[in-house]
This record gives C-alpha cells, structure tokens and sequence, in this order.
C-alpha cells in the first residue's frame, strides 16, 4: 500500500518531466492532480490505524539485499502516519502557492520545478514510512537531492551558497549516522547471529549500554542537525532565506522533522539506556535553542530568516518534549512537528505572497500593508498567531502538551521554557507591527496588491486545519496517543501520578 | 442555551470579517443585534436561575473532550453559576449598550466594520472566559479577549502609537500569561485535573507549598490582565484604542478578568494566607498607584485609565481578603462595571464634541454646552467617588470595612485611596464641565447623537441606582454566597464609625480638588515647573522608563549581541572547521554545484574510516 502511495507522486513526477517545455498550464495541473490524490491516499491510510492501539499499520516486505539483511519494509505507526498525512496535505498547498514563481524568477523549466517537488514527495513519505533502518537512511539522503536543486536553480541570489550550505551539513550529518548505522548493524550481528537493519529486530535487541552511548550520538547528530538544533542551525536561515517561498515551507516543515521524527521514532526505541543517559544535556540544548532562536528571530531584518529562526525556537520546545519522556510532552511533541509544519508553512507562504508583491524580504521595506491589502494582512496576523500558540489555535494544544509533560518530571526547566512564550509574542507582533501597520510608503501602494483568489486557495486550507485541530486536537492525538504509550513503555518510564489523590472531577 | 451566550457574538464576527465589504451596510446592526440576541438569552438564563434555589442553580454542559493525553484530560465544557451569571450579565448588557453606542461614534470610520466584528469577538471571548469549567478553556477565554484587546488598542492602525500600545498590552499580558500556564501546569501535577471542580475538591488535602505556588502564580495572571502592580504599564497606552473600547474592554469587563480569576480559584486562596496577603498587597499598592498616576494626567481618558488601575487594586485587595472579600470584590467590579464605564463613554462624547482633544486643559465649561453629557458624567462621578446612596458608596464602603477588619494599615490604605480618588475626580470634573471655556480654535462642542447618550443615560441610572439594587433588592451577598461562601472579622470596626470617618475623607479630597481646579483657572498649558511627586505622576510613576532599562534596552543589546556572535563566531567556526577538514579551504571561498560531488567523496570516506574506527575500537 505504502509503496503505491510512493509510486503515484514518482510516477507524476516523471509525467511532469516528460512533457514537452512549453507545455507548462499542464505540468502544474498534472503536478496539482497528483498531489492531491497522494494527499487523499496517505488520509485513507492513516485511518487504517485506529484500533490498532499504537502499533503498525499497512506494514510490507520485500526483500532488497538479503546478504545484509536489507529489506524494502514500510509501515506507519501513529506518528509516522500524521507526519505523512501533514506532508501531503502541505504538498498540493504549495504548488498552488508557487504556481507561477517560476515564471517570476526567469531560471529553469517549469516542469522542472514541480517534477521536483513530487520527487521530493516521493522520500518525504519514504523516509517516515521506512522500517528499515538502512532504507531510512537511504531516503534521508535522498531527499537531499532535490532540495538541493530546488535551492540551488530555483533561488534567490545567494542560492549557490545556500545550497552547498545545506548540502555539507546534512551530508556531514548522514554520514555519522551512516557509521553508527553499521556499527549497529555489527552489533546485531553479534548478537542475533545475522545481521539486520529491521527496525523492529534493532528495538527489541538489548545492546549494552555503552555501545549505545556510542552509536546514539552518530544518529543524534545526524538529526541535530537536520532539527536544527542550536549550535547547528546556521545553515536553516541561509536555505530558508534562499529558497522559494514554496521549497522553504517543505524544508523547515516537513524535511527538518525527519531530524526530531528520528529521535523519538529511532533514538528512544533501539537506544531507551542511552537516550536517558544523554537526557540532560539534550534537555539543556534545546532550552538553549528555544531561547537562542527566539532572541535571534527578534535581531532579524529579513522576515525569511526571522521565520527560520523562530523555527529554530519551536524545534527546542519539540525536543524538550521528546526528551522529557512523559506521555504529554511526547505526544504534545509529535503534535508541535505536526501543527509546526502548517503554522510555518503559513507564515512562509504569506511572506513569499508579499516578497513577490515587492520584491524584497525586508521587514524595512513594507509598512501599512494593511492599509492596502486587508485581507493579506489579517492572513498574515493569523499565521503569526498560530506561530506564537494563541490558545484556541492548534499550536497552543501542542506548545502546552509540551510545557505540561516536561514540567511534570523538570519543573525548573519548564518554568524558564514557558517565558519562550513572550518571546514569540515579540518577535511576531514585532514583526507584524513594522510591515503591516503605519502609513504605507509609496513603494508600498505601487506594488502590494490585494491577496488573489489562488493564493487564498492555497492558504486558506492550512489555516483552517490550525484553527480545526485547536479546536478539535483529539483528531490527531488519538492517532498519536496509543504510539507515544508504546515508546514509553518500551524505554521503561512512566508519567509521574498527581501529589494529591485525583478526585471525580467533573468532565 | 449556555453556547448559545458565545456562539451568538462569535457567529457576528465570523460573518463581518469572512462577509468582508459586502456586510459593510449593515454590519454594524448585525453586532449589535447578535450582542443584545446573547444578552436576552443571559436575562433568559438568569429567570431560570432564580426559580431553582441556591444549590441548584450550578449547571454544566460537556461537549466533547478537549484534549485528553494520558492521565491529562480536559473537557471542553461550560459552566454557569451565580459568579459566571453576574458577569454574563454584565459582559452582555454593558456590551450591547457600548455596541449601541458605537453606532455613533465610529458612524465615519472607514474600518466600522471590523471594529464591530471585534467586538462581538470580545464578547464572545470574555463569555468563553467566564463560562469554561477548567482552568485551560478559561486560558483560551482570557487569551483570546488579550486578542481582541491587542486588536482594537491598535484599531487605528496608521498611528504608530497605537499600532506599538496594541503590542505591548499583548506582550505584558503573556508575562502575566506565563503565570496561567504554570499555575495550570501545577494544578495537573498537584490534582491530576485542571477542572475547576476537582481542584477545589483536591485543594484541602494538597501540600500547602503547592497551593501557594499556584496561588502566586495566578496572581501574576491576574496582574497581567487586571493592569495590577508591576504589569500595570500597558493600561494607559491602551488608550489609544477607540474611546468605546476603552470602556468596554479597559474598564467595564476585561481588566477586571483578574478579579474572576481570583475568586473563582478561591478554593486555593482561602487555604493559603500567603498567597492572600500578595494579593492584598499587589491591590493596595496598585490601587495607590493608579490613583497617584489619576492625580496629574491632563488627558481625560489616561486619567480614567489610572482611576481603572486603581479601582482595580480595591477588587483585588477585597479578593485577597478570602471570604470577608470576595462577594465586595464582585460587587464592586459589577457597580464599576457601570459607573467607569459610564464615566468612558462621557469622555468619548466630550471628544466627539471636541473634534477628539483629549487635553482637559483645553476643556471648561462644558456644562452648558453638553447638559446630558454632563449629567451623565456627573453622576458617574458622585457613585465613583462614593457618595451616598450613589452605586460605588456601597461597594467601596464594604471593601474598606473588610480591609479595617483584617488590618489597620491595609484599611488605611483603602481610606487614603478613596481620598485621592475623590480629590482626581473633582479635579477632572472641575477641568472639564467648570470653569471658563479654554476650548480650541475651531471647536464647537455640541451634544452627542441620540445613539451615544441613550447608552450613557441608562448607565448613569446604573451608577446612581445600581449599588442599592444590588444590595438591597438584588442580594448580592446572599446570591453569591454559595459560591464563594462569606465570612466576616472579628475585630471589625464598626460601620457607624467608619462610614463618617470616609465620607469626610472623600470630603476633604473633593474640597482640595475644588479648591485647586474649581476655584482657580486652570492653565492651558501645563505647568512646567511642578513638584517631583507631580511629575513622576505624569510619568506614570516611571513605570515605562523602568522596563525600558531593565528589560528593554539590555534585550536590544543582547539580541544585537547574539546576532554578531551567529553569524560571526557560531556559523564561522563551523564553517572554518569543515573547510579545513575537506582540505578544500583554499577552494572553499568558490563553493560551486560542481564541487558538491568532491565534498560528498571526502565525507564518505570520513565517516567509513569513523565507522572503522568504530568497530575497531568498541565492538
């Protein structure tokens, strides 16, 4: 099943690049169509998930290189499946949204483009699917692949850079992961008598506790970089910056939650010893980062750079709550990649609408928008919102998830994350204050337009899911839920009970 | 029926904001109509409840379950009482007459629309606020009235003043937010639950230390939201919303969110005297603060603003005196819920008469030229300065009976409080509608449009018959009592004593006030040589100048700081780094496509002699 809901964006992917050039209405409604059927497959699929109290659903088999006990196995579990579901729903979204960027920046083929964003597609699903771990390690390369073109012929001037930039970090990430990954692989050996790279083999070894110090920190990196996680973050801002609006939204909202996907779906089940023994300082860093980004998304001048380091600040609070361990923080984690994901790519899909307007990403450059594009505006305001975790939005559930689980076992920490808070109240409204309010400039009544009915089309579905799952978040948390109490139960903890003794209360 | 109290105003927003132009014509109607439809159903709920005798009047509904994680469940339900009654009445009633009342006052504002539509969102937030039964939907209530208040503060969007007020009232009320959060967060740790029932049930058998932290921590919300002392800066820069606005939301129902906050969590006060005797002190000091900062503020509405603060800090004093407060608290937050917002909307008509001067200084003699206006603002001023048998006589009185009962110098406090009060009133009074007229080339004033004094006059009727009713006819005491129970002191001192004893303080104040801006004329501009007591008044007690030094400018520096040491040592080290390990620094400046394949090379070949290494070494 899993392998067909791959086929289909490859499939379109190479439709798309098999047209002729000029052809271009027709790539984009072929790439359109094709997302969209994706998206409706990965919703059908996750729904065969219910009932099945956190474990695996629409699992396969195949054998793909049996002398290293590799194999083509897929399968969702509960957190798999909503970061597949968040990743489809997001694709269709932005190709409507970079309909016609292409055409705008004057390089590369249209069809280009968007066979690229459904092969991207294509290891997105891949790489939260694969229950191999050597298959996931093949698709977290190959994602690389067309990001790396998406960045590097589809960018802004600095797209050379940008590109490499994000290029050597990851690879530089992988290929520790690559070397812990054949150390476990010889554990297993050992231990097992045949080597094997099945995840499910791997979880239930019990490899000592010392080698696990060791390969967890190959993965950990790996996906501290990918996170990002302060101090590796430096290349986020220069690809999210760089990028279209539209590429940015899928790197920052989909392909950097492989990086925290890997810790809690990799990290705690195959390492549980390790993961505790290292909690600490992960708890520390991701303070760091919380605080880190917030503080530099306020510095910012540019408004890309200043969403991709806020983004630095909520992928802190979602590695706290992996960290924490307790069923809030990590479900409320695993909820924050998901509303993280739309809240994010919101925001850069409304700053790309507004960079396309004037043809700058500077906060100077703007002001009085909302004197001239009310409705941009009032968009805008709500994605800041979300970002921010306005309760009755989706992302406060998760924020609070998360504060709640890590302040049941580390007050203390969770006290200092909670003043994370403020911060994003500055650095959005600050923002929002400087391009949107005032007496716009000239520049500004020349070139800011009125919000178009297809960008409304594009933007409006996202923030209709923010407001749906803030409302109604049991949606995604009891998908969530049953996969969370596994991975606890399998690492061994268990959420602290209530100092006082919890009386019939009134539900 | 209790959804339909939030579902009626927030159907009225939705509709002007996603209706865009095309509700522009009526608009306006629809608000007004979809707040006065929630308060009917409120007055419907209220006959209801006063058929069922006092046990029976708590109802609750449970909708679905919010959000449930593990042992963390929490409802999303709806909760009316005694104490959420009084408030929906007050959030609907006075919502609908200031509803009524913008009809006239926003007639030429290009953005009517929106303005309306965000007030039906304030309603229906505030109802959401005092409706939620757990402390996390109460989060979402109070929230997304800051929301609706960040909204309006800077409704006049293309001045920088109001755009920059609008964001700091959002950013003070988060650092009062975190208090929410934590005080939630506890609450699970401590009680398992977060719904007001069981954590009042759980609340006796709980390790005291818990019970204060919590207590402590919704303090600090309620500091945010209720302006209290040290978060009180943002109030006066909220007067840059529409004068409406402030009396609505600056005045009448939000700020006094706090207040609710407060007394709803009784459960957890009342076992710890520590977390009283904070709120106590918070509100006297607020309340002499506020009162100190109304002494010289030459703009009507920044003096209101102060009288808010400070009219606050007595509610918040009261609720801090557990059960000898809380019922004076509410009585006190619904008789100014009428008189301050009262006195607000006079203040806008005097503007609307005076092409919007908001310099009293520039006022006088207004007496004559707006006589309902006058009337109106008159008598918001005899209940608000405590005159009897006018409204805020009643509920202040009984405040300051409950603070000499619990301490000599907090009932000091509150005596001193109603002085100044008296003397900044008749200051504002005396500048305003006395005197001779100092009034502008080219103004004109006149009275407002019917639309405008309707709403004023039936508050003033509130503020001169409200506090009677409430206390005689309404039975305030009695009402509340089974919610939030009633407790009285022992060492009382008697009212035949006290009433006497603050009547002639409220005199002397008054009289000074006359003396200084009754009698004498008043400068158009103001004096620039003053006592410092005068100018820290002015500067709102430095409250702005200090969180400019202490939070402010060491954030700027910080943040410029961190930015340098980014790009500079974080991203350069690293970059440096991986340039040497490639071998590749002398290329490194010329990173271009074709050298991605070299780099990936030298990686590969990195991390195999690693894994060597690895497997050499360890297993």
């Amino acid at each position: 099943m899993l392998t067909i809901l791959m086929l289909i964006p490859l499939l379109g992917s190479i439709a798309v690049f098999a047209l002729p050039a000029a052809r271009e209405t027709l790539a984009k409604q072929i790439a359109l169509g094709i997302s969209i059927v994706t998206a409706c497959g990965a919703v059908f699929l996750t729904t065969r998930l219910s009932g099945l109290g956190g474990g695996f659903a629409v699992t396969e088999k195949h054998e793909w290189i049996p002398a290293f006990g590799i194999s083509w196995s897929l399968g969702i579990d509960g957190i798999a499946g909503v970061l597949i579901v968040m990743a489809t729903l997001l694709v269709p979204l932005v190709i409507i949204a970079g309909w016609n960027d292409v055409e705008k920046i004057g390089r590369g083929t249209v069809k280009g483009f968007f066979s690229l964003i459904l092969i991207l597609e294509v290891f997105m699903i891949g790489v939260f699917a694969a229950t191999d771990l050597f298959l996931f390690y093949v698709f977290f390369e190959a994602m690389l692949v067309p990001v790396y073109f998406l960045i590097g012929r589809f960018g802004g001037p600095q797209r050379a850079y940008a590109a490499m930039k994000f290029l050597l970090y990851s690879l530089v990430g992988g290929l520790f992961m690559l070397a812990s990954l054949i150390g476990l692989y010889v554990v297993s050996a050992r231990q097992l008598g045949q080597g094997t790279f099945d995840f499910f083999a791997l979880a239930n070894m019990s490899i000592d506790p010392a080698t696990q110090k060791i390969l967890f920190l190959g993965f950990f990196f790996a996906f501290a970089i990918k996170a990002p996680m302060v101090p590796f973050h430096t290349w986020l801002p220069d690809a999210a910056a760089e990028s279209t609006p539209g590429t940015s939204t899928l790197l920052v909202g989909v392909l950097d939650k492989v990086g925290t996907f890997g810790m809690i779906r990799i990290l705690l089940p195959i390492f549980p010893e390790a993961s505790k023994y290292y909690t600490p300082i992960i708890i520390i860093l991701a303070v760091i980062s919380i605080f880190y980004g917030a503080l530099l998304a306020i510095g910012q001048t540019d408004m890309m750079r200043l969403i991709a380091f806020s983004s630095v600040s909520h992928f802190g609070f979602i590695v706290m709550g992996i960290f924490a361990m307790t069923s809030q923080s990590m479900s409320g984690a695993t909820f924050y990649m998901v509303n993280h994901g739309f809240s994010t790519g919101a925001l850069f899909l409304v700053v790309g609408f507004l960079v396309s307007r004037r043809g700058s990403k500077k906060i100077e450059d703007f002001g009085g928008v909302s004197k001239v594009a009310p409705v941009l505006a009032g968009v805008f305001l709500i994605s800041g919102l979300s970002s921010l975790a306005l309760p009755g939005l989706s992302s406060f559930v998760s924020e609070f998830l998360v504060l709640l689980g890590t302040f049941s076992v580390y007050k203390d920490v969770a006290i200092i994350a909670t003043f994370g808070i403020v911060l994003a109240a500055f650095y959005i409204l600050w923002m929002y204050q400087r391009t949107m309010t005032g007496v716009p400039s000239t520049e500004v009544t020349e070139t800011v337009t009125e919000i178009t009915k297809r960008e409304l089309a594009a933007i409006v579905p996202i923030l209709a899911v923010i407001i749906g799952l803030g409302i109604f978040p049991q949606v995604a948390l009891k998908v969530i839920n049953p996969t969370v109490n596994q991975i606890q139960t399998h690492v061994g903890l268990f959420d602290p009970v209530a100092s006082t003794t919890p009386s019939e209360s009134g539900s | 029926m209790t959804a339909a109290l939030i579902g009626l105003p927030l159907f009225g927003a939705a509709t002007l904001l996603l209706g865009g132009r095309r509700t522009n014509a009526w608009g306006h109607f629809f608000a007004v109509a979809m707040s006065a439809s929630s308060f009917f159903v409120g007055i419907f709920l209220f006959i209801q409840m006063l058929g069922r005798s006092g046990e029976e009047r708590e109802a609750g509904q449970h909708f679905f379950d919010w959000i449930s994680v593990g042992t963390f469940h929490v409802p999303f339900g709806l909760h009316i009482d005694q104490l959420s009654m009084v408030f929906v009445l007050l959030i609907t009633g006075v919502g609908t007459l200031i509803h009524i009342y913008s009809i006239g006052y926003m007639e030429h504002d290009p953005n009517r629309r929106r303005f309306f539509a965000y007030l039906n969102l304030f309603v229906a937030a505030m109802l959401l606020l005092v409706l939620a039964d757990n402390y996390l939907l109460l989060y979402v209530g109070w929230e997304g009235v800051g929301l609706a208040s960040y909204l309006l503060i800077s409704f006049y969007q293309h001045k920088p003043s109001a755009a920059a007020a609008g964001k700091k009232a959002f950013i003070v009320n988060r650092v009062g937010d975190v208090g929410l959060s934590i005080a939630v967060m506890l609450m699970f740790v401590t009680f398992g639950t977060v719904t007001f029932e069981g954590v009042a049930a759980g609340a006796p058998e709980a390790a005291p230390s818990h019970v204060t932290w919590i207590g402590l921590a919704l303090l600090l919300a309620a500091c945010g939201k209720s302006a209290q002392f040290p978060l009180q800066s943002w109030l006066l820069d909220a007067m840059e919303g529409p004068t409406p606005v402030s009396a609505l939301i600056h005045a009448a129902t939000m700020v006094t969110a706090g207040v609710y906050l407060i007394t709803r969590a009784h459960a957890i006060f009342d076992l710890s005297s520590t977390a009283r005797t904070a709120v106590v002190t918070i509100g006297a000091i607020t309340l002499l603060l506020g009162a100190f900062i109304g002494t010289a503020k030459d703009d009507i509405k920044k003096g209101l603003a102060g009288s808010t603060m400070s009219q606050i800090g007595y509610m918040i004093l009261a609720a801090g005196l557990g059960p000898a407060g809380y019922v004076f608290a509410i009585f006190h937050l619904l008789t100014h819920g009428l008189f301050k917002a009262g006195l607000f909307l006079g203040a806008g008509s005097v503007m609307h008469g005076m092409n919007d001067d908001v310099n009293m200084r520039h006022y006088g003699a207004l007496r004559t030229a707006m006589k309902i206006t006058y009337a109106t603002f008159g008598l918001g001023y005899l209940a608000i300065i405590g005159v009897p048998p006018f409204s805020g006589f009643w509920s202040k009185d009984e405040i300051i009976h409950a603070a000499f009962g619990q301490n000599i110098y907090i009932g000091l406090a509150t005596l001193l409080g109603a002085g100044v009060t008296a003397f900044y009133m008749t200051r504002m009074m005396a500048m305003t509608f006395f005197g001779e007229a100092r009034w502008e080339k080219g103004v004109h004033p006149h009275e407002s449009p019917a639309t405008m004094t309707a709403p004023m006059l039936i508050l003033a009727l509130g503020s001169a018959f409200g506090g009677l009713l409430l206390m005689f006819v309404g039975d305030i005491e009695g009402w509340l009592e089974p919610i939030v129970g009633i407790g009285h002191s022992d060492h009382a001192v008697s009212n035949t004593i006290l009433i006497p004893v603050t009547l002639l303080v409220v005199l002397v104040g008054a009289g000074y006030g006359w003396m200084t801006y009754g009698r004498r004329p008043v400068p158009v501009v103001a004096p620039e040589h003053v006592s410092l007591l005068t100018r820290a008044a002015r500067a709102d007690a430095y409250g702005d100048a200090l969180n400019e030094a202490v939070f402010m400018r060491p954030g700027q520096y910080l943040t410029r700081a961190l930015v340098w040491f980014d790009s500079k040592a974080i991203d350069g080290t690293i970059g440096g780094l991986s340039a040497a390990i490639g071998g590749l620094s002398a290329r490194g400046r010329k990173l271009q496509n074709g050298y991605a394949r070299s780099y990936a090379l030298t990686m590969l070949g990195g991390a195999v002699l690693i894994a060597f290494v690895l497997l050499l070494v360890r297993l």
